[in-house]
């Protein structure tokens, strides 16, 4: 069964279309358009220093939201009996399955200006009361095309990448560990600081590469979301590469600088956080 | 201790609240008479007629299906021959191999649609200026080639991390076992490995098959102007500022995936529970 030419096929296509493809954005992104070997490219990055601000804040905000809403739920989850816990896990997974367009979209109709949200408040009577209490005149609260709702959006979409990977991580925890630590005279607030949470730190590291990574990167939902208004990387990509500001060479040095800094990013929090796993099993 | 679980079962609630109050609005939205989201005029099932005629949706919705079985099924078979190729390499190649395996799956969609686009567009640039193209008088574009080409990288590394485990579970001495009682090569593969490392390869297909269904970023620049996927075509109609159609697609799509889901999670229940018989009838004494 020791066959190793069984994957010369994939090793071929990998090299094709993973790693040229890689190549030839760095290709790309050190030369211009007439194919002369410039920096061009980077030196005029300096007007995108808002874009990337907004990309690098807003997926940073949505992965901390994420973060202070998975990892309770996971926790929480965790307790429950296995019947409970396998519905729970499905449930999560159900709006995974739908495309995140579509559930982008349901948003926008409930954070409109004449939305869901605000009919019901403006129903229940809440702008009365908010307009006598702080003297203004408010018929609606802006959410549509704000910052907030891209976050919104990110956090709607991606929280299932964290809670999973931190759930999986949790449940395998071996109950014995638990019971030792209580033993030994842990309450339950020690338990957790000094045994859960230390060896849960595995799947909160995945959780938030996979919640942020697809943040940093993400343009559609900034389109729908965000009306356009705050320009992210991944529109600002998508318009060197399929729009009307196209210049491939620009948009590859773009998306080179961004790869770039998360895979700074990522290696400075997996080097942390094997330096408080190290600390755990100590 | 059962005071506890108050709290926190109220915020998990509120969380499966937040995660299902936008979907069961699209879901009842879809059945309204009048062309909204937001208010409600009677029921209706006029959008489900119009998502029937729209045309250009059902071709999409066509076009995705194809791509992703023909996809998934690529990338298994060639998934599952390399993840055998990558268990008989020495150390060194594996992890090679596996770190370069993992680049799509760690590296942005966004980076990976606009790299291969990059490399297909050089590569037609190349082809249709060469002789060769003049030669045999063929003219490459982007389409449903380039498509499939880019369903096929991305879903290939899911297929060789779900066979990989089941690979390094196996005993390496059945398979000379098989050997030694006669069994060609092929036959032994067939009849001992296979089996074994089956649920890790369907499983690798029907992630891939998911994945495949579900891609909008990749599709997006991969696929040129000829061709559309649904989520491509999502994508333009959500644009627009009201489309009651998507609500019914939404609708009926999420009824297809809670089938789906349900009928998995009833399956491999029912596989335990078999599996735990099987085992209490084997060893009656425990």
């Amino acid at each position: 069964m020791k066959n190793k030419w069984l994957a010369a096929p994939y090793v071929v296509w990998m090299a094709i279309f993973v790693v040229a493809p890689l190549v030839l954005v760095v290709v790309f992104a050190f030369t211009g358009q007439d194919g002369s070997l410039t920096l061009n490219n980077f030196s005029n990055m300096g007007t995108y220093v808002p874009a990337f601000r907004n990309s690098f804040v807003l997926a940073f905000v949505a992965t901390a939201i994420c973060i202070l809403i998975g990892y309770p739920l996971a926790y929480f989850l965790s307790r429950e009996s296995l019947m409970v816990r396998k519905v729970a896990m499905m449930l999560i997974m159900l709006p995974m399955w739908m495309n995140f367009l579509l559930r982008t979209y349901a948003w926008m109709s409930i954070l409109d200006d004449n939305g869901l949200i605000n009919q019901f408040l403006s129903a229940i009577g809440f702008f009365n009361l908010w307009n006598s209490i702080f003297g203004t005149n408010l018929t609606f609260f802006h959410m549509i095309n704000t910052q907030g709702a891209i976050v919104l959006g990110m956090v709607y979409n991606f929280l299932p990448f964290m809670v999973l990977p931190i759930f999986s991580v949790i449940d395998k925890i071996d109950p014995k560990v638990i019971e030792a630590a209580q033993d030994l005279g842990a309450n339950s607030s020690m338990v957790f600081r000094k045994v859960i949470f230390p060896l849960s730190l595995p799947g909160v590291l995945s959780g938030v590469t996979m919640v942020f990574i697809p943040s940093v990167s993400t343009f559609a939902l900034s389109r729908l979301l965000g009306g356009a208004k705050t320009l992210l990387l991944g529109d600002l990509i998508e318009m060197q590469f399929l729009g009307n500001a196209y210049n491939p060479h620009l948009g590859s040095a773009i998306a080179l600088v961004m790869m770039m800094i998360v895979l700074v990013l990522m290696a400075l929090m997996n080097r942390f956080g094997e330096g408080e796993e190290g600390v755990a099993v100590l | 201790m059962k005071k506890h679980r108050i709290p926190s079962r109220l915020f998990t609630g509120l969380v499966y609240l937040f995660l299902y109050a936008p979907i069961v609005l699209l879901i009842i939205f879809s059945f309204n008479a009048t062309k909204s989201n937001r208010v409600w005029g009677g029921f209706s099932l006029a959008w489900y007629g119009e998502l029937l005629n729209n045309t250009r949706l059902l071709g999409a919705v066509r076009t995705t299906v194809i791509l992703s079985v023909l996809a998934a099924f690529i990338a298994t078979i060639l998934g599952t021959a390399a993840a055998i190729g990558f268990y008989s390499m020495r150390r060194r190649s594996r992890s090679v191999c596996m770190s370069i395996n993992n680049i799509p799956l760690t590296n942005a969609d966004i980076i990976t649609g606009v790299s291969m686009m990059l490399l297909f567009v050089f590569a037609i640039g190349v082809f249709n200026g060469s002789f060769l193209s003049d030669l045999l008088g063929v003219r490459w574009s982007t389409g449903f080639g380039t498509l499939l080409i880019a369903h096929i990288t991305f879903n290939a590394p899911y297929v060789i991390l779900s066979v990989m485990p089941r690979l390094r579970g196996l005993d390496p001495n059945v398979y000379e076992a098989a050997q030694d009682l006669g069994a060609s090569g092929w036959y032994a593969f067939r009849k001992v490995i296979l089996p074994e490392i089956m649920p890790g390869v369907l499983n690798g297909l029907i992630i891939a098959f998911t994945m495949s269904i579900d891609d909008f970023v990749i599709s997006y620049f991969t696929k040129g102007s000829g061709v559309t996927t649904l989520a491509v075509e999502i994508y333009t109609a959500v644009k627009k500022p009201v489309t009651p159609e998507i609500n019914a697609l939404s609708t009926l799509m999420f009824l297809v995936v809670f089938a789906l889901l349900l009928t998995v999670n009833i399956r491999q229940v029912r596989q335990e529970t078999a599996f735990a018989r099987q085992r209490a009838k084997l060893n009656p004494g425990q």
